[in-house]
C-alpha cells in the first residue's frame, strides 16, 4: 500500500522541518532492517502475548444482537489488553525500534491519556525515560489518565498553546523532537505525521486484523461483511481494515466523531467535513477554513478530537474502499450506555462511535450477516465525564 | 541575479522578520518603513498559520495576535501591494505549506510575484516534497529558499547546490557553537556560492557572533518580542534595533 516516498494515493509524504529529516530517515531505516528480523519479532510477540495479553478475544455479542435483531455482531476485544486499549500494540513495537536504535528517552503526544499511559508503560518497562505532551483541556477531561502517567514514572507536560487539545500536543511534542533528537524518539500515537509514521504504526496495529481474520473463520468458517472501528487519526481502524483490505466482500466503515454535528461547527468528522490540506507532516483531509487555517474541532471525545485522519484512510476513502460515517457525541453517549447495560462491557467514548453505528446498521442487515466491531478501550476513564454529560455532579 | 542576492551586497545583511497583521495590518506597515529607513537588507513577512510547528513561544503568540486581528492571505496580498509603492527593500513570505496549497500553489505565487514578493519559504517543506512547489515559484520569478540545518549532515550537498536566492540556516532549535556554525558554513560554501543567512530565534544570543560565520542574520524573534511588548508603537524601537544591529554587524 504505501509508495517508497511514503504515500498513499496522493497523501502522506513528508512534509515536515529540515531539522527533523535525518531523524526520520534513521528512524526509516531502522524499521526496514528490523520489520523483517526474526529476533525483533520474536522479541515483539512475547510481549504481545505475555505483557500484552494478545491475541485479544473476539467475543460474540449474542444479547446485543438479539436485541438489535440484524446481522450477527463481534466485538474484538482490545480494551482488554493491558492498559486498556489498542495503543499498547503499537507503543510496544515503537519502544522497542527505540530500543534498537540505541534511545534512551520517549516523548509522546496524547488526546484521551491512553496512548500517554501506553507509553509511559512501556518505558517503565524498558527503562526508558519518558515525557509526554496533553493538550491543557484534555488534563483536566481525563485527570485519571495524567496521574496514571505519572504514578509509572512519566513526566506530563500540559500544552497550553491553541486549543490545547490533541492536535496542540502533537506540535509540542514535534518542537520537542526537533530540540532533542539524539537520544529521543518520538513514539507517534496514531497512523498519521510524516512517513514513515502512518506505515509503522499501521504495521504494529495491523495485529488486530490478523487476529480477527483468524477467529471469525474459527468461529464463523467465513469472513464478516462488515468490520469496524471509531476513527480519531486511524490507528485501531487501520489495525481492523488492514488484512481485510485485499477481501473486497468485507465493508470496511470507519466511525468520525461528529461532535454537536457535521452541519455545526463543533465538529471533528475530518472526512465528512475536511479538506485536502497539508498538516503535522502529512497530506490528507483536514478540518480548516478557506484560507488553510487549521479549524478547532470538537468532540465529546478527547481521543477523537482531532482536525486530521492518517493519509491511508484518505486514500482507502478516495479509492472507495472504506466508508466513513459520522456519529455524534449524543449517539456515542447513548452507544456507551447500552453497551454497558446489554454486555456488561463499558466502552471508551471513543470506541461508543464505533458501537453507535453499529446499532443503526445491524437492524437493517440480514440475520445471515456478520459485523466485528472493534471496541478499541475501556471506558472507565470516561465514567465520570459521561455522568456529568448526563447531569450528574460526580468528579474524580 | 535576484532581488534577494542584492540585499547581500551591503555587508553583513539584517533580515528581520516580521508577522503581517501582528496586531493589526497598519501596525506592520509602519514596522517595516522604519526597518527599511534604519537600514533592514531584506524583510521576511509571516503569514501568520494556525499551528506553526516549526516556531517557538515568541512567534506562535504573533501568529495568535495577527489571526485574532482578522489578517487572511488575502489582506496580506493587498498590503504588499500598497507597501510596494514606497517600499523597496526586498521582501519574502515564511509561512506554511498548507496556507500556500489551500490558496493554489499555483494561485498564491503568481499572487506573490504582482505584488512583489521576491521569495517563500515554508519551513514544512523539505527537499524530498519541494518539486511541488519549485517549478511554479521558477516560472514567476519567485525564489524558494532552501533551510537547512545544524542536524542536516549528508544532506547538505544536495540541499545546497539546488538552492535559489540564500541559505536560510534554521539554527533556531540546535543552537550550535561557534565552532560548529563555521563548520557548517563551511560546508555549504564547498557546494554554493549563494548567501548563508543564520536564522537567530533567541533575542539574548550574541548576534554578531552569528553573523561572524555568516553573510547575514535573520532576527527571527527579536522585532516580534519588541512588537510583543510596544504594540502600536513597536516602529521606533524596532528601527532602532535594526540599526543597532547592521552597526555592530558590519564593525
Amino acid at each position: 500500500m504505501t509508495n517508497p516516498n511514503g504515500r498513499f494515493g496522493i497523501h502522506g509524504g513528508q512534509y515536515i522541518p529540515e531539522t527533523l529529516m535525518n531523524a526520520v530517515i534513521e528512524l526509516e531505516q531502522a524499521y526496514n532492517t528490523y520489520k523483517n528480523d526474526p529476533q525483533f519479532n520474536a522479541e515483539l510477540t512475547a510481549l504481545f502475548s505475555d505483557y500484552a495479553n494478545r491475541p485479544s478475544r473476539l467475543y460474540f455479542a449474542e444479547k446485543m444482537t438479539r436485541d438489535l435483531g440484524g446481522a450477527k455482531i463481534y466485538l474484538k476485544r482490545e480494551d482488554l489488553n493491558h492498559t486498556g486499549a489498542h495503543k499498547v500494540n503499537n507503543v510496544l513495537g515503537q519502544a522497542l525500534l527505540a530500543k534498537k536504535m540505541g534511545k534512551t528517552r520517549l516523548i509522546a503526544e496524547t488526546g484521551a491519556g491512553q496512548h500517554g499511559v501506553a507509553t509511559a508503560t512501556a518505558a517503565a518497562l524498558m527503562n526508558m525515560e519518558c515525557v509526554v505532551f496533553m493538550g491543557e483541556e484534555d488534563t483536566k477531561r481525563q485527570a485519571l489518565n495524567v496521574y496514571r502517567m505519572r504514578l509509572l514514572g512519566a513526566e506530563v507536560v500540559p500544552v497550553t498553546s491553541g486549543t490545547a487539545t490533541l492536535k496542540d500536543a502533537v506540535s509540542e511534542a514535534m518542537r520537542e523532537w526537533t530540540n532533542r533528537i539524539d537520544d529521543t524518539h518520538y513514539c507517534l500515537g496514531s497512523v498519521m505525521g510524516p512517513h514513515p509514521f502512518p506505515t509503522i504504526v499501521r504495521d504494529f496495529q495491523a495485529v488486530i486484523s490478523k487476529e480477527i481474520k483468524q477467529q471469525i473463520l474459527e468461529k464463523e468458517g467465513r469472513l464478516p461483511d462488515v468490520v469496524m472501528a471509531c476513527v480519531g487519526g486511524g490507528s485501531n481502524a487501520i489495525g481492523t481494515f488492514y488484512h481485510f483490505i485485499p477481501d473486497a466482500s468485507v465493508r470496511l466503515i470507519g466511525c468520525e466523531a461528529a461532535g454537536r454535528g457535521v452541519d455545526t461547527f463543533e465538529t471533528a468528522a475530518t472526512i465528512n467535513t475536511g479538506k485536502l490540506g497539508i498538516f503535522h507532516g502529512m497530506k490528507s483531509y483536514f478540518c480548516q477554513d478557506e484560507y488553510g487555517q487549521i479549524a478547532p474541532v470538537y468532540s465529546i471525545s478527547a481521543g477523537l478530537d482531532y482536525p486530521g485522519i492518517g493519509p491511508e484512510h484518505a486514500h482507502l476513502h478516495d479509492i472507495g474502499r472504506a466508508e466513513y460515517v459520522a456519529v455524534t457525541d449524543d449517539e456515542a453517549v447513548n452507544a456507551f450506555e447500552y453497551l454497558s447495560r446489554t454486555e456488561g462491557i463499558i466502552p471508551a467514548i471513543e470506541s461508543a462511535h464505533a458501537i453507535a453505528y453499529a446499532m443503526k446498521l445491524a437492524p437493517q442487515l440480514e440475520q445471515d450477516k456478520i459485523i466485528v466491531v472493534t471496541v478499541s478501550g475501556r471506558g472507565d476513564k470516561d465514567c465520570a465525564a459521561i455522568a456529568r454529560y448526563r447531569g450528574e455532579n460526580i468528579h474524580e | 541575479m535576484s532581488n534577494i542576492r542584492n540585499a547581500f551586497k551591503n555587508g553583513k545583511a539584517v533580515i528581520p522578520f516580521i508577522t503581517c497583521g501582528d496586531p493589526d495590518l497598519a501596525t506592520t506597515g509602519t514596522i517595516i518603513r522604519a526597518m527599511a529607513d534604519a537600514g533592514a537588507d531584506l524583510i521576511e513577512l509571516g503569514i501568520p498559520f494556525s499551528d506553526p510547528t516549526a516556531e517557538g513561544p515568541v512567534v506562535q503568540s504573533a501568529s495568535i495576535r495577527a489571526l485574532a486581528g482578522g489578517v487572511t492571505t488575502d489582506k496580506i496580498f493587498d498590503f504588499v501591494r500598497e507597501l510596494r509603492r514606497d517600499v523597496t527593500v526586498p521582501l519574502i513570505v515564511m509561512t506554511y505549506a498548507n496556507v500556500v496549497f489551500s490558496y493554489g500553489i499555483e494561485r498564491f505565487v503568481s499572487k506573490c510575484a504582482e505584488v512583489g514578493i521576491d521569495g517563500v519559504i515554508l519551513p514544512d517543506v523539505p527537499m524530498e516534497e519541494k518539486d511541488e512547489f519549485v517549478p511554479i515559484c521558477r516560472s514567476h520569478g519567485v525564489d524558494f529558499i532552501s533551510q537547512i540545518a545544524p542536524t542536516s549532515a549528508n544532506r547538505i550537498a544536495e540541499i545546497a547546490k539546488d538552492a535559489e536566492g540564500f541559505i536560510y540556516i534554521a539554527s533556531n532549535a540546535i543552537l550550535g557553537n561557534q565552532t560548529d556554525l563555521d563548520e557548517l558554513t563551511a560546508e555549504i560554501r564547498r557546494y554554493t556560492d549563494i548567501p548563508c543567512a543564520i536564522e537567530c530565534g533567541d533575542s539574548n544570543l550574541d548576534q554578531t557572533a552569528l553573523a561572524q560565520a555568516a553573510d547575514g542574520v535573520i532576527l527571527n524573534s527579536a522585532i516580534v518580542e519588541q512588537i510583543g511588548r510596544y504594540g502600536r508603537d513597536a516602529a521606533a524601537p524596532a528601527g532602532d534595533f535594526v540599526q543597532a544591529m547592521k552597526r555592530t554587524m558590519n564593525k
